[in-house]
């Protein structure tokens, strides 16, 4: 059979896209339509599910299915779709508003139970289709419209987080760097198992530059560092730094004064969270942090395939479903003419 | 399986001829008092009574021994013809304990049967029972006919052989009571004795061999002393011919859905979050895997909400249950699947409210919860079911609706109905009409745009699922376009589409048979009851018929939209009496809607309506009422 070759053009929906110029949106978007023809999944069998928020008007732009759905809840409607049809592609498009806030509960469930989905997190660390009130990834002391005297709300880390629901994907992209990115996506959605992408995305209107450390280029280098799964974790303009660990904590060392053998490499197979949520805890200025993928562990089963293998275990014991048989089973009596 | 009573063991006792029995055992929650009555029931149905049970429990898992709010009952009425409540006041009342005792006395008639294990009857339990003095008097002794039996001791007789603990011995004792009440009742120990089988045989040969011993020698207790000269015979019941089942409001609901997904080609998708007394849902649904049934337990109510929406898109018969306050959490959930036009069930076994309220007893009082819990023009069609064999139906008919108008519907039970039982006339699976469900084949290219949102002749959408080719399309709970289904907040459309939803859900109307009425269409007093208080208002509609009363019964099944003859008929009499467990929801809708003055007759108690309050509640009303201003009946 010829299957027809898809391009990034032909998963583009024919509605206007009303983001804010500028927005780091644009950029996931287009990565994604990039990344979906290489995937080989057809259109109609790929669905996008989305909560509320600037993120979550993805799905309209998307020629595939969609629904664009309530506040914080897509996770839950992605698993009633993925446990009875185990075959689609089901793509998460949440917020750090939507899926940290509102929808904390789901977040933390839907990737504990490693539902069959792929879930890409954008992160602004501010609240942007309400106006700019602070989110529970915005830095304390923020100064927002809901916040005049700075927010006195401790950050919410989504990784560490979902390394401790003990996710089997876990990884961070940026909206600026788009060739890491894609990368970053293709891998989500090769896994088996919910996947989860948080993407660094400004927000150039009510957070301007909150993570220009990480996406300047200029800044990128000293400031986060790539994670290569069986390598040092080295970084830096002239790559003369690493991770070391010591107990229970990382440093930065400089190369000068240790052999990069002594430095922490990267394990994102570990069955075991904890290097990856150690990972997960370094947070700039005091350290680079990492993007790429924390954790990609495999031979976890899925949701879908076990409430699936289940249904067919049932089927195999019990024979094919009778309801004759079932409605008169047990204790019955017969009254006569 | 058919059985017989083992009349051929009443040696020299007098037996009576009885119309119906209506018997309530109650004691500790620790006591088995719901295995006791769901045992009596079970075999009172096998022997071709007409049964109907009501079990009342605390909402404590175990509330403190011996106290009052740890008090269990269950109350169970069977009789020699169709019977439609599990009875107003007792004949015979079984108490384990001095709380059992005090707590249910009252509904005892005079001259009924006090059955009390008076070894429950101990300084220490008094005392748990906040009593000075033994409940047991000389004026109780004058008004019932007590009968005081040491169950404890003769249980311990009874297992001694066995080398029981002394807990595991006195754990049989509701077995003993059971022995009794069925000797008394001349009840056959054939199926508790296969249930006792079943249960422990294999596992706990040693606890099966107690309570049998137990349940024997409650049997023999009676037979041989002389405490009692008398027992009783109930007949069978000339019920409608066929085979019969005795089904509990929950079990029929699950039934009822693997029914509907049977008629519709399709596999049930259930997701729920555990609420009482809902939950018996998820757990029968749990076990009919082989259905092809999915059950997910989700993590809250709006999760189970919205994963059955989720399926519901995917093409799959979604469904969704609660009681009020998890509906509470759906609302959005549920105003999102009215606007995205999936089919979907959402059903409420409702409960005393408001909040947790009275969450093992039951009202029915989400009735208006149901109408308008949701944000901006969401109207939804709403089925009641009346009893607890009825929920086999209101879920197939919940279905039938959800697909062929592409809506959520709201199926309301409650606790009453939930958990009391009946006998359920099993149904030919082979006699049951199909539920069409159509889903577009795949598009071509150069085929015209796919309209999400385009209508049929019922106002529905097709119902296009994922992996279907050229259909690929968007839904989401911002406002559609027309047609295409495009985000669009024009002003004109959003007035044309909210229109056309709920015309759409008007229109269901027409699809939906005409209110029936029991006795005259026109008259003094038109009686308008909903859901769990159907048994109640038919027996005392009856009755007053039979005196003479010219008053008829509307039970109303759709609640929304309400069928299209109500209004007329409420017309057609003089007065129209809304007996409800609220304060006066339905009667707000009717007078809303019809603009005819009804009168309410309300109570919120956690308890249903007796037939004796309805009766005179219609007796007051059509007194008043009667066009010749003479007393009837």
């Amino acid at each position: 059979m010829n299957l027809p070759v898809l391009k990034a053009a032909d998963f583009a929906s024919d509605q206007d896209i009303r983001w804010c110029p500028g927005c780091g949106d644009y950029s996931i978007l287009a990565q994604m339509k990039k990344v979906l023809p290489e995937l080989g999944i057809p259109r109609e069998k790929t669905v996008f599910v989305s909560g509320i928020g600037c993120s979550s008007r993805f799905p309209y732009y998307m020629n595939t299915y969609g629904m664009h759905s309530i506040h914080g809840r897509a996770p839950t409607f992605a698993t009633g779709l993925k446990a009875t049809r185990p075959d689609l592609s089901v793509w998460v498009i949440t917020g750090d508003g939507d899926a940290l806030s509102i929808g904390g509960n789901h977040f933390i469930h839907v990737l504990r139970r490693n539902l069959d989905i792929n879930v890409v997190l954008f992160n602004n660390r501010i609240y942007g289709l309400t106006k700019g009130q602070y989110s529970p990834t915005s830095e304390e002391g923020q100064v927002t419209k809901s916040t005049p005297m700075g927010s006195i709300d401790h950050p919410l880390n989504p990784l560490s987080v979902a390394i401790a629901a003990e996710a089997t994907f876990v990884a961070r992209s940026l909206d600026a760097h788009v060739k890491h990115l894609a990368e970053t996506l293709k891998r989500a959605a090769a896994h088996k198992g919910t996947s989860l992408v948080e993407v660094y995305q400004n927000c150039n209107v009510f957070n301007d530059g909150a993570m220009a450390y990480a996406q300047e280029k200029s800044q990128r280098l000293e400031n986060t560092i790539e994670l290569e799964h069986g390598k040092p974790l080295i970084f830096g303009t002239d790559r003369d730094k690493g991770i070391r660990q010591v107990g229970t904590q990382l440093e930065v060392v400089n190369l000068k004064d240790v052999a990069e053998d002594d430095l922490l490499f990267h394990d994102e197979k570990a069955m075991d969270p904890s290097l990856h949520f150690l990972l997960s805890r370094m947070r700039h200025p005091v350290m680079p942090e990492p993007i790429g993928v924390f954790r990609d562990v495999e031979g976890v089963a899925t949701y879908d395939e076990q409430i699936n293998d289940q249904v067919a275990a049932a089927k195999a014991k019990h024979g094919e479903a009778d309801l004759n048989a079932l409605f008169n089973s047990g204790d019955t009596w017969e009254v006569a003419s | 399986m058919s059985v017989q009573p083992e009349g051929q063991l009443i040696a020299d006792k007098e037996i009576s001829e009885v119309d119906g029995i209506t018997v309530r055992l109650a004691g500790d929650s620790g006591d088995g008092m719901q295995l006791l009555g769901t045992q009596l029931t079970n075999t009172s149905a096998l022997l071709g009574n007409d049964v109907a049970t009501f079990p009342d429990f605390p909402a404590e898992i175990r509330a403190p021994r011996g106290t009052r709010a740890g008090v269990s009952g269950f109350q169970v009425q069977f009789a020699n013809s169709e019977i439609f409540t599990p009875g107003d006041t007792l004949d015979a009342l079984v108490v384990m304990n001095p709380a059992a005792m005090v707590t249910n006395i009252a509904d005892l008639r005079r001259g009924g049967l006090l059955i009390v294990n008076e070894d429950g009857f101990d300084a220490k339990a008094l005392k748990l029972a906040a009593l000075t003095e033994d409940p047991v008097t000389e004026e109780i002794e004058d008004r019932y006919r007590v009968f005081k039996v040491p169950m404890t001791k003769l249980t311990r007789d009874a297992v001694k052989e066995l080398g029981l603990g002394m807990k595991e011995a006195d754990r049989c004792k509701n077995f003993f009571a059971m022995g009794l009440v069925y000797w008394l009742f001349g009840r056959s120990l054939e199926p508790t004795l296969r249930f006792i089988d079943n249960k422990f045989g294999k596992k706990l040969p040693d606890v099966a061999a107690a309570n049998e011993k137990a349940l024997r020698a409650g049997w023999a207790f009676g037979e041989t002393t002389e405490t009692f000269g008398i027992t009783y015979r109930v007949a069978p019941a000339k019920l409608k011919p066929g085979t019969y089942k005795n089904m509990m409001g929950n079990q029929a609901l699950a039934w009822g859905l693997l029914a509907a997904a049977k008629r519709s080609g399709k596999e049930v998708f259930y997701s729920g979050y555990p609420i009482t007394p809902a939950s018996d849902i998820l757990h029968e649904l749990s076990r009919y895997k082989h259905f092809g049934t999915r059950t997910f337990q989700a993590e809250d109510e709006i999760s189970a909400c919205c994963a059955a929406i989720g399926a519901a898109f995917g093409g799959a018969m979604a469904v969704t249950a609660s009681s009020g306050p998890g509906i509470a959490l759906k609302a959005e959930a549920m105003g999102l699947g009215f606007i995205l036009e999936l089919p979907l069930i959402v059903i409420n076994v409702q409960r005393g409210g408001p909040s947790t309220g009275l969450p093992t007893k039951t009202e029915q009082s989400d009735l208006l919860q149901a109408m308008f819990n949701r944000n901006g023009e969401a109207p939804l069609p709403i089925i009641a079911a009346q009893s607890p064999g009825d929920c086999f139906d209101a879920a197939q008919e919940a279905w039938r609706i959800a697909v062929k108008f592409m809506t959520p519907v709201i199926l309301l039970s409650d606790g009453y109905i939930a958990n009391g039982s009946e006998p359920w006339k099993v149904p030919d699976v082979n006699e049951m009409e199909p539920i069409v469900v159509t889903h577009p084949p795949d598009a071509a290219e150069g085929d015209a745009p796919f309209m999400p949102y385009a209508r049929d002749e019922n106002l529905a959408r097709p119902w296009a699922i994922p992996g279907t080719a050229g259909l690929m399309h968007r839904v989401g709970g911002l406002e559609k376009a027309d047609g295409s289904g495009n985000v669009s907040y024009d002003p004109d459309n959003h007035q044309l589409m909210t229109d056309k939803r709920a015309a759409k859900i008007e229109g269901i109307a027409n699809d939906i048979p005409a209110q029936e009425v029991f006795g005259e269409e026109s008259g003094d007093v038109l009686v308008i009851s909903w859901g769990g208080t159907y048994g109640a208002c038919h027996t005392a509609i009856e009755r007053c018929q039979r005196e003479g009363l010219s008053v008829s019964h509307a039970h109303i099944r759709y609640m929304n939209p309400m069928p299209a003859n109500l209004g007329d008929l409420m017309r057609s009499f003089r007065k129209v009496l809304v007996p409800e467990l609220n304060s006066g929801q339905l009667r707000m809708l009717l007078r809303a809607k019809y603009l005819v003055d009804c009168i309410g007759f309300n109570k919120v108690k956690g308890k249903p309506f007796s037939v004796s309050e309805l009766m005179d509640q219609i007796h007051e009303i059509a007194d008043k009422t009667n066009a010749n201003g003479q007393k009837v009946g």
